[in-house]
């Protein structure tokens, strides 16, 4: 049994809490905001603690009119956020899982070819290959489409070094009697790297979820139409900085409302982190 | 599962409604930057002009900052995809000009889609900004704003000073600045946009020449003249002050505008746009003419605009610029430029909606409004003060922007930052013109 | 790095790579090969009028003396964004992993801000926390704090450093975490039998068994911190005070996309390319040697 000392563990939740403070401050003041009046907002310090409008504020945002965002119904929104966000998660999971797959249980001409080819994508963000990349779109008639909002997306390597880096810890034991056992590729797949995979696919699921919904320059860039557009742009359309009145409370409201659905995944998908029995014990 | 299904679905439909309505009318696209209450302002106009003919459908699409709209804009005319009109900001106006084959100029669109236009009806100052030398008119200007100044009136009185009486020049700006300091204020002076206000504003407003060629107006590859003796004292002094901790420096945009919102700093120059937020944070504040200096000849002359204008693509057919130009027409109508005035915070483009708003008494209830107004219209402008023309403006301005920080760090005297800032920005220049002359 | 036991089978590796290979080359080989053409070429913006300069525009970059600079701006940058994000997201999994009580708090807490897109992030952070107009800029002035980013490079680097590793430790944390949480029990228990101490097990158990996924974060947080990094350069310092955190993917993104000048930007991107290629090259060369794979 692993010992366990009060005062480790006193230490850990010290560090735990400082962490929170530190890594969740602009989010709870971002809250604290969006229970403000503007006039609070725009005199700074503005106070470290909530304020009386929470009901106000929210019930404003939420039922009071929706001409801020450009006519569009908050729903469908939700639903363009929600489509890319899942799109690219689950795309983006089951393609570079078979790359990886393949890179990692075959051998085969070319490998470390298609290798590189795959892991040079690391790098070179959207914005700086812009415009020939809108040409593309363009030329495949991708703009104001939902496969021009995610597939482009699905084309980063990180996934896949992530489950080439978990493959490759799986003993080979495992595959020698997977294939002493008679089962194929697919079967050695299905029945144990996918359950294997478990807590690698839900970490990825959350951070992906989250990288879909939180685009903004790529859906701005090959959306046209109001009716594509996701909260995030909503969102950056309620900001403005020079010579214009920003709401600013119904900003910090709006952001703590687009924060919801993404949260909710990391807090639903949290139970396939923690430790089950069969795993411990795997 | 299943709702999320149906939500795909009606998501499909509405976007197949919209595009089968969109067929009975010739489809206008205008990409635009604009934010908060303006964005509003952008769509409810669009629906407006909808409204009031069936021809023609101005369909507005945000996307996103100035420079991202521009660079979408680039994208699209690259792939032949371009809207028909974008808004590209003040420091854009340079890059458009030196695209002459990308753009249809607004006169022009005016005159083939057969509506009245007479320049004479809009503000010099601005629409001047926008036209080539020669008064061909570029680019119709949709929101304008110039710099003021603004005070903190509390902190006028404990430091004595008469906030009926305004300092006018730079020397009692910064006299005031001074004893506001002395009398325990934490921050004297500020200013928003250093470039923009402290040498491009501050060049036309003391009617001295910002660069050669009128500006670039009159040619693609002018020399700044930013090391001027007048620009280098001002600088000079602003150093001191920095020093002394009476200015204290906010920044390359808008920052600044917090130091005076915060009460930290009690003076603030800033753009006309900024009142909105000054009034919102119920602050006691008032507003003066930006500051000149008495010793420049013919100063104060008139200030320039910033803000964004609204550019036509070329290369559609002809029955849609008829349709763009009769919605600039739309747009130059009075009751709706009074409106767009009086609601955005943005000056009035024609002398019909400023008229009318003083009608309206707008300017008594609304203190603070027409200043901006009245240095743009107080002289018609000379070479000095029509306006800024570089290729490459944004790059300019990171380039002193750069020079100006290093100097208020104290790391180099005026004299030098601005000479260093000139060399730089020339190099620049005739590097960018380059991609453009051949 | 390959295993020993493989599948043996001729078709299936190239039909399972096809999709990703697919995507690939249209979005990013076919921009990147453009961007290398462009790089060629001096053009101006809308493409009306381009020539052929051979590698002139290369020339003036790397003759630049501000180029040399932002090179060592983005050492000592993402040196210290990989290092503070992947040191502070262990430390924290650590002891998620660690405690009994709150697991599920601490867990959710750490992860969400994560989840405020960047484009807002920047927003926010200018709003509230800049060093000209944040709450806490005028607390730490107001308690005497000479704090001015604005004008005090070192203070800039600082700041920015601090924003862009905050950005980075949710996601740091949630695979440090999901790769502390696969480790079998039974193993650290074993240990703690034969007598190791928390500190021992540590090093000698549990790090070795967590390489696979620190060299992945190594990798990544060095791209990060190279490549994903320049909104929050943009929202919170614009490069300044005087080029002081100017990376250089900031420069790429201000001189192409702001700029507007394309052939200075395509040769930097395409230099930038290079350097990270030869980063990850190495990386998955030598680095890679000490991970402890099954």
């Amino acid at each position: 049994m692993i010992e366990r000392r009060p005062v480790g563990t006193l230490l850990a939740h010290f560090t735990l809490i400082a962490g929170i403070v530190i890594v969740a401050f602009p989010i709870y003041y971002t809250f604290v905001a969006s229970t403000r009046t503007i006039a609070e907002i725009l005199a700074p310090p503005m106070p470290l603690w909530p304020g009386p409008h929470f009901l106000e504020n929210y019930g404003q945002a939420l039922f009071g009119g929706l001409g801020r965002i450009g006519g569009v119904d908050v729903s469908l929104l939700l639903a363009n956020t929600t489509v890319v966000a899942l799109a690219v998660a689950v795309g983006k999971i089951v393609i570079s899982m078979l790359s990886a797959y393949a890179i990692v249980f075959f051998r085969f001409p070319l490998r470390m070819v298609f290798f590189w080819m795959i892991f040079i994508t690391l790098m070179l963000p959207v914005e700086v290959r812009i415009m020939p990349t809108y040409k593309v779109m363009v030329d495949l008639g991708l703009i104001d489409t939902y496969a021009g909002l995610t597939v482009p997306l699905m084309a980063s390597a990180t996934a896949t070094f992530l489950f080439r880096q978990f493959f490759l810890t799986i003993p080979d034991e495992l595959v020698e009697a997977a294939r002493i056992d008679g089962a194929g590729p697919w079967r050695f797949f299905k029945d144990i790297l996918l359950p294997l995979s478990k807590t690698n696919i839900a970490a990825l699921f959350v951070i992906l979820f989250i990288y879909g919904w939180t685009q903004y320059l790529w859906p701005l860039l090959v959306t046209n139409s109001n009716d594509m557009n996701t909260i995030i742009i909503a969102l950056r359309k309620m900001i403005s900085f020079a010579d214009a009145e920003t709401e600013w409370h119904m900003v910090m409201v709006t952001t703590i409302l687009a924060l919801v659905p993404p949260v909710l995944v990391v807090v639903l998908m949290q139970r396939w982190f923690v430790k089950g029995l069969v795993d411990s014990e795997k | 599962m299943i709702r999320f299904k149906a939500a795909l679905t009606a998501s499909a439909l509405t976007f197949a409604v919209t595009t089968l309505s969109a067929q009975a009318a010739t489809e206008l696209q205008w990409w635009h930057a604009m934010t908060g209450a303006n964005n509003e302002t952008v769509e409810r106009l669009a629906k407006e002009f909808n409204e009031s003919q069936s021809d023609y459908k101005v369909v507005p699409v945000f996307k996103g900052t100035y420079p991202e709209t521009l660079n979408a804009g680039i994208a699209a005319f690259r792939a032949r995809q371009a809207p028909h009109i974008i808004q590209v900001f003040d420091v854009g106006t340079g890059v458009m000009m030196g695209a002459r084959a990308a753009i249809k100029p607004v006169a022009e669109v005016m005159k083939d889609g057969g509506e009245t236009f007479e320049i004479k009806n809009y503000l010099p100052g601005i629409v001047g900004y926008y036209s080539t030398s020669k008064g061909e008119l570029l680019s119709f200007p949709f929101n304008s704003s110039s710099p003021i100044a603004y005070y903190n009136v509390k902190a006028l009185r404990q430091a004595g000073l008469d906030p009926a009486k305004l300092p006018k020049t730079w020397h009692e700006v910064f006299d005031a600045a001074r004893k506001i300091k002395a009398s325990g204020w934490a921050c004297g002076v500020t200013t928003t946009w250093p470039t923009w206000i402290g040498l491009e504003n501050f060049a036309a407003w003391n009617n001295v020449a910002y660069a050669t060629d009128a500006n670039g107006l009159n040619s693609l590859t002018p020399k700044l003249k930013i090391n001027e003796p007048i620009f280098v004292d001002h600088w000079d002094r602003i150093a001191t002050l920095q020093k002394e901790g009476v200015f204290q420096y906010g920044g390359r945009t808008v920052e600044a505008k917090n130091k005076f919102l915060s009460g930290e700093c009690a003076i603030l120059t800033e753009s006309s746009g900024g009142i909105g937020d000054m009034i919102k944070s119920g602050m006691e504040f008032t507003t003066g003419p930006l500051p000149y200096y008495p010793e420049a000849a013919g100063a104060p002359q008139n200030t320039v605009p910033g803000g964004a204008s609204l550019w036509v693509f070329a290369g559609k057919p002809a029955a849609d610029y008829k349709g763009v130009a009769k919605f600039f027409t739309f747009l130059s109508q009075t009751p709706v430029q009074a409106r767009l005035h009086q609601v955005s915070g943005y000056l009035p483009v024609t002398f019909a909606a400023y008229e009318q708003s003083k009608k309206d008494g707008f300017y008594e209830k609304n203190p603070g409004r027409e200043q901006p107004i009245l240095q743009m219209i107080a002289k018609q402008p000379t070479d000095n003060s029509r306006g800024i023309r570089l290729v490459n403006m944004p790059a300019v301005r990171d380039i002193e922007n750069e020079e100006i920080e290093a100097l208020l760090a104290g790391k180099q005297d005026a004299k030098t930052a601005l000479n260093r800032a000139v060399e730089r920005a020339n190099a620049a220049i005739e590097t960018a013109a380059k991609a453009v002359q051949q | 790095m390959q295993r020993r036991v493989t599948f043996p089978n001729r078709v299936l590796p190239y039909l399972l790579l096809a999709p990703q290979i697919a995507i690939t080359s249209v979005f990013f080989f076919w921009p990147a090969f453009q961007a290398v053409k462009q790089s060629l070429y001096r053009e101006d913006p809308f493409g009306l009028s381009s020539a052929f300069v051979g590698l002139e525009n290369f020339r003036a970059v790397l003759t630049d003396p501000n180029y040399l600079h932002s090179l060592r701006v983005t050492v000592v940058f993402s040196l210290s964004v990989a290092v503070a994000a992947l040191a502070a997201a262990l430390l924290l999994a650590v002891m998620t992993d660690r405690v009994v009580k709150g697991r599920g708090v601490y867990r959710t807490l750490l992860i969400w801000p994560y989840a405020v897109a960047p484009a807002v992030a920047g927003m926010l952070w200018l709003f509230l926390f800049s060093p000209a107009m944040g709450t806490l800029a005028f607390l730490l002035r107001r308690a005497g704090v000479a704090w001015d980013p604005l004008l005090d490079g070192d203070q800039a680097m600082l700041l920015v450093v601090v924003a862009a590793a905050w950005k980075q430790v949710s996601y740091n944390f949630i695979f440090f975490l999901a790769g502390l949480q696969a480790i079998p029990r039974s193993l650290i228990e074993a240990a703690a039998i034969d007598g190791a101490g928390p500190w021992r097990r540590f090093w000698s158990i549990i790090f070795p068994l967590l390489s696979p996924v620190s060299f992945y974060l190594l990798v990544v947080n060095t791209v990060y911190a190279f490549f994903d990094t320049f909104g929050i350069i943009h929202a919170v310092t614009g490069g300044g005070p005087a080029k002081a955190t100017e990376t250089l993917v900031y420069k790429v993104f201000n001189d192409g996309y702001v700029n507007l000048d394309l052939g200075s930007s395509s040769a930097q991107s395409v230099i930038l390319m290079a350097i990270v290629i030869g980063l990850t090259a190495v990386q998955f060369r030598y680095v890679e040697k000490k991970v402890h794979y099954a």
